[in-house]
Parts: structure tokens; sequence; C-alpha cells
């Protein structure tokens, strides 16, 4: 099969954004990724914009993304599934390539969340959940990771302090990154004291609602390789999904979802969990980011609290995770996290990441969560 | 009727609506498949094995034990007059999970997976409109039910 390359990546900053509309952010990221492809906008044949609808006072985004970045009268579609739309639009970006109807798409991820209260923020995404038996009493987003965070200190004796250093860790590689909404260190001790949000957690466990944009250009391996020499090749695309009421689900240790999502993307692009150098994986809370140490294959299940605490997945390590500072530290604008994730692997994996680039990175990988897990993808990146 | 059931009411409708009856009337109910009988609680109208639309209710004794909780600070809208509160996931004799409130039988050491409790049917005691939802509680807690169930 031929291949689909990434010619060029765009990001903008990360932040509470009071500056700019979602097509304003949009057009930061976008600019940026042509700029780095070196090519034109009548290279284009389509868009694919990924955002979530409900947060944005715009109906239909897509339309005013689309006109703001003069690309009429391409083609365009919107992805939404969650907090993993970004990475729903490189998927369908990379079936649009591989299906011969497009040569070069511009893959743009972006989200607007602070024209919305923190209560109604909540309020919506507890509602991810399932409305009809669960929401009516009240669930979170952060109390149904809280409830896996529960079982995983159950079932394997991970403590709070081994799902916070995941917050150190991420906000340790955050403090490097420009585009980070929070660049600054933190320590465990100032963690712990923070205030109580959903047990066991507490707000260093959680990532922040954020604003912003990421774009990336995808190409088919003919035209990447006459455009750039510095391609970086979507060699697995996994995706896969689990019930939408968690109480239905077999465990509450894992993601099911992420772990089919992580072999048919090991399977696909003839890697195993070994080969990768670089990871961008869910962070939306601590628990998460330990969880899908496990779902990955990167320790054995039950192993992810220790896996941090032996610091295997700092750079040096055995696996770099989220050295971009992860949604703990750079924010989670949702629909652009996924776009986001795929950026840091491409710089990563060209070597542009300067006091955080991990060595000898030739193959990463991002693992983008939507959801409790409703829906994950894996994908797999490399560099020839 | 389905409005009946929870704090905050996001789906009013359902052909499971009558859940919320048997509720107000003290029992629990799962469903059952005609067809095939397949078992489920939460319950639905269509079985997710043999595609059958046709099912009945089933009366759950509502003991179990705690699955897993959280102490919520942090609460939605529409939930922040009772903050904070614990939910508790029960997984049920019989099979399924719900997730449910602490009642005041249990004390906070009491909430801990694994412990053995009872899923209490509650009405709302305040306010006209008809609110009906459950408390987990100590095993061997009685309720009121209603003589006989309104529907089949």
């Amino acid at each position: 099969m031929a291949r689909v390359g990434i010619i060029g990546a765009g990001h903008g900053k990360f932040g509470r954004r009071s500056d700019a509309t979602v097509q304003e952010l949009a057009f930061e990221a976008f600019r940026m990724a042509m700029e780095d492809a070196g090519i034109e906008r009548g290279m284009l044949d389509a868009s694919v914009i990924a955002a979530v609808p409900e947060y944005h006072k715009q109906r239909s985004v897509a339309g005013v993304v689309q006109e703001y970045l003069n690309l009429n009268p391409l083609p365009t579609w919107l992805t939404e599934v969650a907090c993993a739309s970004g990475s729903a639009a490189l998927r369908t970006a990379w079936m649009a390539i591989q299906s011969g109807l497009h040569d070069v798409v511009a893959v743009i991820g972006c989200q607007k969340m602070t024209e919305m209260e923190t209560a109604e923020i909540l309020a919506l995404m507890g509602r991810v959940g399932e409305v009809q038996w669960e929401s009516v009493f009240g669930t979170t987003f952060p109390g149904y990771y809280a409830m896996f965070a529960q079982r995983h200190m159950h079932e394997f004796g991970t403590t709070h302090e081994q799902m916070l250093a995941v917050g150190v860790k991420n906000h340790h590689y955050g403090a490097l990154n420009p585009n980070a909404l929070f660049q600054k260190e933190i320590t465990l001790a100032k963690a712990l004291e923070s205030e109580p949000v959903s047990s066991p957690f507490c707000v260093y466990d959680c990532c922040a609602n954020a604003d912003g944009a990421a774009c990336l250009i995808l190409a088919c391996e003919e035209k990447a390789k006459s455009i750039t020499d510095k391609v970086v090749w979507l060699d697995g695309v996994g995706c896969a999904t689990a019930s939408m009421s968690v109480l239905r689900r077999p465990d509450l240790v894992g993601l099911p979802s992420a772990q089919e999502a992580a072999r048919r993307a090991y399977q696909m692009a003839g890697v195993t969990p070994r080969d990768i150098k670089v990871a961008e994986v869910h962070d939306c809370f601590t628990v998460a980011e330990i969880m899908a140490y496990e779902d990955l294959g990167f320790c054995k299940k039950g192993e992810g609290g220790h896996y941090i605490a032996d610091r295997r997945s700092y750079i040096g390590g055995e696996v770099a995770v989220n050295v971009d500072g992860g949604l703990k530290s750079k924010g989670h604008p949702i629909g652009a996290t996924g776009v986001s994730m795929a950026y840091e692997i491409v710089k990563q994996l060209r070597g542009e990441c300067g006091k955080r680039q991990v060595p000898n990175a030739g193959v990463g990988l991002t693992h983008n969560v939507g959801g409790i897990g409703q829906y994950t993808f894996v994908h797999v990146f490399k560099r020839d | 009727m389905f409005s009946w059931f929870g704090k905050v009411s996001f789906v009013p409708y359902s052909k499971v609506a009558d859940f919320a009856v048997h509720l107000k009337d003290g029992r629990l109910m799962g469903s059952v498949c005609k067809k095939c009988g397949y078992q489920t609680f939460p319950p639905r109208a269509d079985c997710p094995e043999c595609m059958s639309p046709d099912f009945s209710f089933k009366e759950y004794s509502g003991r179990g034990e705690i699955y897993t909780f959280t102490r919520t600070t942090a609460a939605p809208v529409g939930f922040e007059d009772i903050a904070p509160y614990t939910i508790i996931v029960v997984e049920l004799e019989g099979g399924g999970r719900l997730v449910a409130w602490q009642g005041e039988s249990l004390t906070e050491e009491d909430v801990r997976i694994g412990t053995k409790v009872q899923v209490v049917p509650r009405m709302w005691e305040k306010g006209e409109e008809i609110k009906v939802y459950y408390t987990v509680e100590k095993p061997g807690t009685t309720w009121h039910k209603a003589p006989a169930p309104h529907l089949g």
C-alpha cells in the first residue's frame, strides 16, 4: 500500500485566548503549517476540520473556518468524537488520500472553550457519560476517571502520589513548550495540597480547558516526496470503541478501546511497543496516562504506577511520554488536541524540539481518547 | 414519566419509561428479552443480542456491593446545591451495575470497594413534581413498597 505523509505542521498558543475567535485561532496554525510545507493554497484538495460543536456560539464551525482560511470552494467536513475529534480528522484525511479522491489535505483542529463558564463545561462534559441512567445523579468527567482511579488503586496498589507524579513530569516538560498553557514546573507537595475535585483527584490531577488550534498538511506518497524531504509517515491508524456507559465495561482499570486501537495500529505499521521512542498519550486526568502506559503495552497491566515512579516515561527512560507537556500542562482544547499530539510527534521525528528533543526518535505514537474511552485513536508515525 | 428519574432529567422519554413508575412503587427493575431471555440492568427495550424489541421488566433485589465510588466536590450545573456528594457504583446481585448516591446509613468508612450494600428506591420529599432516585444503604435497610405494581 502507498503511504500517507505529513508534509507540514503548525501549532498556535494554547490558553485562555480571549484575543481571538475560533477561526482566527485556526488561521494561526494553518498559516504555520502551510509555510512549513512550503506550498500554496492551490495545492490543497480539501480540508478536514476537527472541533466539538457544543462549545461554540457559532453553529457549524467548519464553514466559518473554511471561509476565513480562504479555502472555498474546496470540500470540507467536520469530525466529532469528543476529545478524539482531532485524531478522527487525521484518520479521515488519511482515508480520503488512500482512496485516491484527494492528494493533499489540510487537517485543522480548533476549539474555543472559554466562551462558557466552568460549571457549564463540567455539566456538558459530564454528559459524555450516559445521560439516561448516570448523569441524572450528577456524574462528572473527572468523577468518571476518579472511579477508574479508585479501582486501579484497589486492584494494583497504585497510589495517588504516583498519579500526581504524572502531572509533575508533564509540567516539567510543558515548562519548555512555548505553546503550552502552563509553562511552569510543579512539585509533588504542591500538587498534593491542591483543592479536591472528585476523590481521589485534586486540581493537579486534571487537565485544563483551553482555546487553541493545530494544523497538519497530509499528502499522498508521490506528492509528499516531491514536495519535501522531511516527510513523517502516518503508517498505522488504529481506532476502536467501547460502551458509552462505563457501567457496562468489563473492568474499570483500563480502556478496552485503547487496547484494541493500539493492537490495530501496531499491526498496520509493523511495529511493537518496544519500537516506540516517543509517545503523546491522553492525560486528561493523571490516572489516564498510567492506564495508557498499560493499554499501549509499554508495561503490563497494573504496573503503570511504578512506570512513572521509576521515571521510565521521562526522556532517557524507555518511552518519552508527553514531552510537550501533555494535556495537563499544555491545555486541552478538545477539538485541537489530537492534531496537537500529532504535531509534537512530527516535530520530534524531525528532530526539531530543542531542549525537549527525544534522542533517536524514529518511531512515535499518539493515543487520543474520546470521552471516557468510548473512542480511542492510536496512530503510529515513522521517519525514513 | 421518565422525567421523574434523577435530580436533573436529560431524557424525559424512553421505551422503558415505566422504570420510573416501578421505582416510585419501591421496585428496582431490569429487563428480560421475551425472545431469547437476555437479562440486563439498567433495562433496555431492544435486545442487544437477538435484536428483539419485546421485553418485560424483572425486579432486582437491590442487594450488591460497592464496585467503585468518588466524592464529588466540583459539581455540574443543577447539582451545586447538594455538593459535595458521593457517587457510588454498585455491582448488583443478578448482574449489572448502577450509579447512585451514598445514603445516610452508610458512613465514610463504609464507602469502600467490596462493601455489601442495599440499593433503596427513594422519592424526593420536597417540591410538587415527582422525583424518584435511589440511594446506597446498609444491608437490611427496608423501605415502603406499593402492594402491587401498577404495570405488568
